[in-house]
């Protein structure tokens, strides 16, 4: 059985912490709050310094941050309706783009990993994919309305050139707080406050197994549920491309860890609870596996605190 | 609005603690209202009563009376577990109340100015007493909602109306005497604007 130490307590943020996003070359933890501040943290030495708070930005709680798969680009999504994007340039960082568009708060935002589209999504039900144009002009490209209700969360899959409604999930008995894709995208993991973790599986058109995909559309079915575990909402979920853990952030203060069991069946997968951390003490919002460094995970949470946590 | 914490970190030992709540937390936070903050027991420790107590005289945001008036609470419905956990359950006067949201969320807000910040609070509808009941459920326990909401200045104004306490005032608030008649409440008084 695996254990999970935490390793570092990162303190800075003022009131709850939303969101923590790794630069995808690992050595940077961007986080952000109801502080409306974005505070990007790295390592010096032993221990992880604050090296920038960028605090004007946003007029309310910021939500979300997540990072291009480039890592040039930092995004910023907020309460006060508007997406920031922020570029590295000349020892600072500046906001090079504000999206406006949704009508109410923005919950989440994500590039794809071409770095060709950007999405977002909030309590307008919406979500907006925008094209970026060479010059780092964003327009928007769509604005999608399949959601009947507050859209939590957007995210790209890993190897997706295109995107396309293809499957509408419906499983979870209330709101879906998270998502993640595995390193191969063809799985992905839903938690919610219904208080389980539910494993979705891509089956491609011609699949061995026969399940059915009309209009040649790629199907997704879900594999597993993972009840029992969690006592609180589960906010946010994370699959680490590396070892294929998944961890997740509970409203019960801790931090779990799953594994795909050694004899996991391939259409009927099991998983196993590898650790629990305790140690923020309040609701966890946010988990997030360190791309480059396995093992290596962050959290932000409700206590105003940023942790950083290491999976033996 | 100077932080006395540091904002490096070295590796957590067990002595390093999150910052008190009197350090960081409460800048952001909304002062506690003037009718007095934890009703804790003798023990240090919070039970239903002491909960009902900072829920009983928060005011209907229609009609000039208290919850406890009006039934909508009640000491009952408040149940408190593992001592860090407590369930509310209110019952809106009618299965339409166009108010239930704003009673639930009136609720929430004033347990989280008063109740220490590590105790989970779950506020719900009285099962099968509202139309509405599920939408209404999730929205009330989607703290993120309720979070942007407590944002938005013209619906914390009503949500402050609703929790200013009659502190001085002589009056008590008896039980309307048509009970079983609610909507005889709302034909005489004025609803307030929106």
């Amino acid at each position: 059985m695996g254990r999970l130490e935490g390793s570092h307590i990162l303190h800075g943020h003022k009131g709850r912490v939303w969101n923590v996003a790794w630069h995808p070359e690992g050595h940077l933890l961007a986080s952000c709050g109801e502080d409306k501040t974005i505070r990007i943290w790295g390592r010096d030495g032993q221990k992880w310094v604050c090296k920038t708070c960028l605090s004007d930005g946003h007029s309310r709680t910021i939500r979300a941050v997540s990072w291009s798969a480039c890592g040039k680009f930092l995004a910023s999504a907020s309460f006060d309706g508007t997406t920031s994007v922020w570029t590295y340039t000349k020892g600072d960082y500046d906001c090079i783009m504000s999206l406006e568009g949704h009508e109410n708060e923005v919950k989440s935002s994500a590039w794809s990993h071409s770095g060709q589209y950007f999405a977002t999504c909030g309590r307008d039900k919406t979500v907006w994919v925008w094209e970026v144009a060479e010059d780092n002009e964003y327009e928007c490209a769509a604005v999608l309305f399949n959601h009947a209700q507050d859209v939590k969360k957007v995210a790209w899959q890993p190897d997706g050139t295109e995107w396309v409604q293809c499957a509408n999930l419906t499983s979870h008995t209330s709101t879906v707080w998270s998502i993640a894709f595995n390193g191969s995208g063809d799985r992905m993991a839903s938690s919610s406050d219904d208080l389980t973790v539910k494993i979705w599986q891509e089956y491609p058109p011609g699949n061995a197994q026969g399940i059915e995909t009309p209009d040649n559309i790629p199907a997704w079915k879900c594999v597993c549920t993972l009840s029992g575990y969690h006592s609180r909402t589960v906010y946010d979920i994370s699959w680490c491309p590396l070892s294929g853990r998944i961890a997740t952030a509970c409203g019960d203060d801790k931090i779990r860890v799953f594994q795909e069991s050694p004899e996991s069946d391939h259409d009927a997968p099991t998983f196993e609870l590898e650790g629990t951390a305790d140690g923020h003490t309040q609701d966890v919002n946010a988990v997030a596996w360190n791309p480059k460094e396995v093992g290596l995970l962050a959290s932000a949470s409700d206590d105003g605190t940023v942790r950083l946590w290491c999976a033996k | 609005m100077s932080c006395a914490c540091a904002c490096a970190s070295g590796p957590s030992t067990d002595s390093q603690e999150v910052p008190a709540r009197g350090c960081c937390q409460d800048e952001i936070k909304p002062s506690a209202t003037k009718s007095g903050c934890c009703q804790e027991n003798s023990d240090g420790k919070f039970d239903s009563k002491g909960i009902y107590e900072l829920i009983r005289n928060i005011m209907d945001p229609e009609h000039p009376l208290t919850l406890e008036a009006l039934n909508v609470v009640n000491q009952a419905d408040v149940k408190v577990y593992n001592e860090r956990e407590v369930m509310v359950l209110f019952t809106p006067t009618i299965p339409h109340c166009s108010m239930a949201t704003m009673i639930g969320l009136a609720i929430r807000v004033r347990l989280l100015r008063t109740l220490p910040p590590t105790f989970k609070v779950t506020v719900r509808i009285s099962p099968g007493t509202h139309v509405s009941e599920h939408p209404i459920n999730k929205q009330l326990a989607d703290k993120e909602r309720v979070a942007a909401a407590m944002e938005n200045r013209n619906l914390l104004a009503v949500i402050e109306q609703c929790l200013t306490f009659e502190e001085d005032s002589d009056i008590h608030y008896d039980k309307p005497a048509s009970c079983g008649n609610p909507d005889g409440i709302s034909a005489t008084t004025s609803i307030s604007g929106s």
